[in-house]
């Protein structure tokens, strides 16, 4: 249920937002969500409905994910991550620190752990839209 | 809007039932950083206080040797719960990449210190203890950042070469405005006052001396020999009269 802790950590975000651009009521709000993470949709979708303040009653969230590109530092081999490869207690610590994948996954190509998250991490806050 | 990492939004959140944020760090590594944050948080506990132990020393941790920790778990509960080690609420970064090395870049340091901090639920503490990486690097200045009521506490040896270090340190501190408890000296080999007077003139309380003690490395893994140690005399009388006072 960890997934919980982020959800909060939209909302509290995208309330500060729309505090600052002076919005009374979200309309919509896109989210991506980096698949290194592994986050549970359905959890993650039933924590935000739980947690929405008044203001976001009607608000649509947009979940998408993105894939998660890695590239290796030393040989510059770039690759997709797959959880198919990982087993049960690998893929949760990663679900829980992403970074602790620089322990168990190392580049396919020449064998170097050094490598870089290029794209699809975690969850991002992509965009909100509102009334005034 | 341009997108937004959403994280750093609840950290204060997260923390806001703790009392008091103390961060153990130094300017070198092995200077006994880790065992001073150890028996501090332990030393607090044996008072009746409630304290965390977080070991954010991600690339090199050794919070968990110095206790003896075999398998302590966090639980998932609206975000991660930290187990209870020795009577302290516990944090390791071990506890997800367990005896791997985890080859972490600044930015990698900054995400997964973010990343915790975010989703840890520490509930109610009266003290939250963080063994920080040595030197002046991303943890720290992300600390400072993210984490409003943070307080350093240094450690240092007598070597000039740990000392210089802890110089900068200190005045980066002071220019960032964050509070400074003190500076204790670890390993000190005779009497010699150079270090206290050289922290007194930063503007800095100096703590302890704390003298080199061979029974440490036999304490290692063992909280109970630990608590005989020079190191945990000293703490303790530091947690009594500058900390928990």
């Amino acid at each position: 249920m960890h997934e919980w802790a982020l959800a909060e950590a939209v909302i509290t975000a995208a309330q500060q937002i729309a505090e600052k651009e002076k919005l009374r009521e979200i309309r919509e709000v896109d989210i991506k969500i980096g698949e290194l993470q592994q986050v549970e949709r359905d959890i993650f979708r039933f924590a935000l409905s739980q947690l929405k303040p008044a203001s976001f009653k009607n608000a649509k969230f947009r979940i998408s994910t993105a894939k998660t590109t890695l590239k290796c530092r030393v040989c510059e081999h770039i690759w997709l991550f797959s959880k198919s490869k990982l087993d049960e207690d690998t893929a949760e610590a990663i679900h829980f620190v992403p970074e602790v994948a620089h322990a168990y996954i190392k580049c396919p190509k020449c064998g170097s752990p050094d490598f870089e998250i290029s794209e699809g991490r975690g969850v991002w806050l992509e965009n909100i839209k509102g009334v005034r | 809007m341009s997108t937004m990492d959403p994280r750093t939004t609840v950290i204060n959140e997260r923390l806001k039932r703790i009392n008091r944020i103390i961060a153990v760090s130094s300017g070198k590594g092995g200077v006994g950083k880790s065992l001073v944050a150890t028996t501090l948080a332990l030393e607090l506990a044996q008072r009746g206080c409630k304290v965390g132990l977080f070991d954010l020393d991600f690339t090199s941790p050794s919070t968990h040797l110095i206790m003896g920790v075999k398998d302590a778990q966090p639980k998932e509960d609206k975000g991660i719960v930290p187990p209870v080690v020795k009577g302290l609420a516990y944090m390791s970064l071990i506890q997800f990449s367990g005896d791997h090395a985890a080859p972490l870049r600044g930015t990698d340091i900054s995400n997964a210190l973010i990343e915790l901090l975010a989703v840890t639920q520490w509930g109610e503490l009266d003290f939250l203890v963080l063994d920080m990486p040595p030197g002046i690097s991303d943890a720290v200045l992300d600390l400072v950042r993210l984490v409003k009521r943070i307080e350093f506490l240094i450690v240092t040896t007598p070597s000039r070469l740990a000392f210089e270090t802890v110089k900068k340190q200190v005045r980066l501190l002071q220019e960032l405005k964050v509070p400074i408890i003190g500076v204790v000296e670890n390993m000190k080999m005779n009497r010699a006052k150079n270090i206290e007077q050289e922290t007194e003139k930063l503007g800095v309380k100096f703590l302890a001396g704390i003298p080199y003690d061979l029974k440490v490395e036999e304490a290692i893994g063992d909280v109970a020999k630990l608590g005989d140690t020079a190191i945990a005399q000293r703490v303790r009388k530091v947690a009594a009269n500058n900390i928990a006072q």
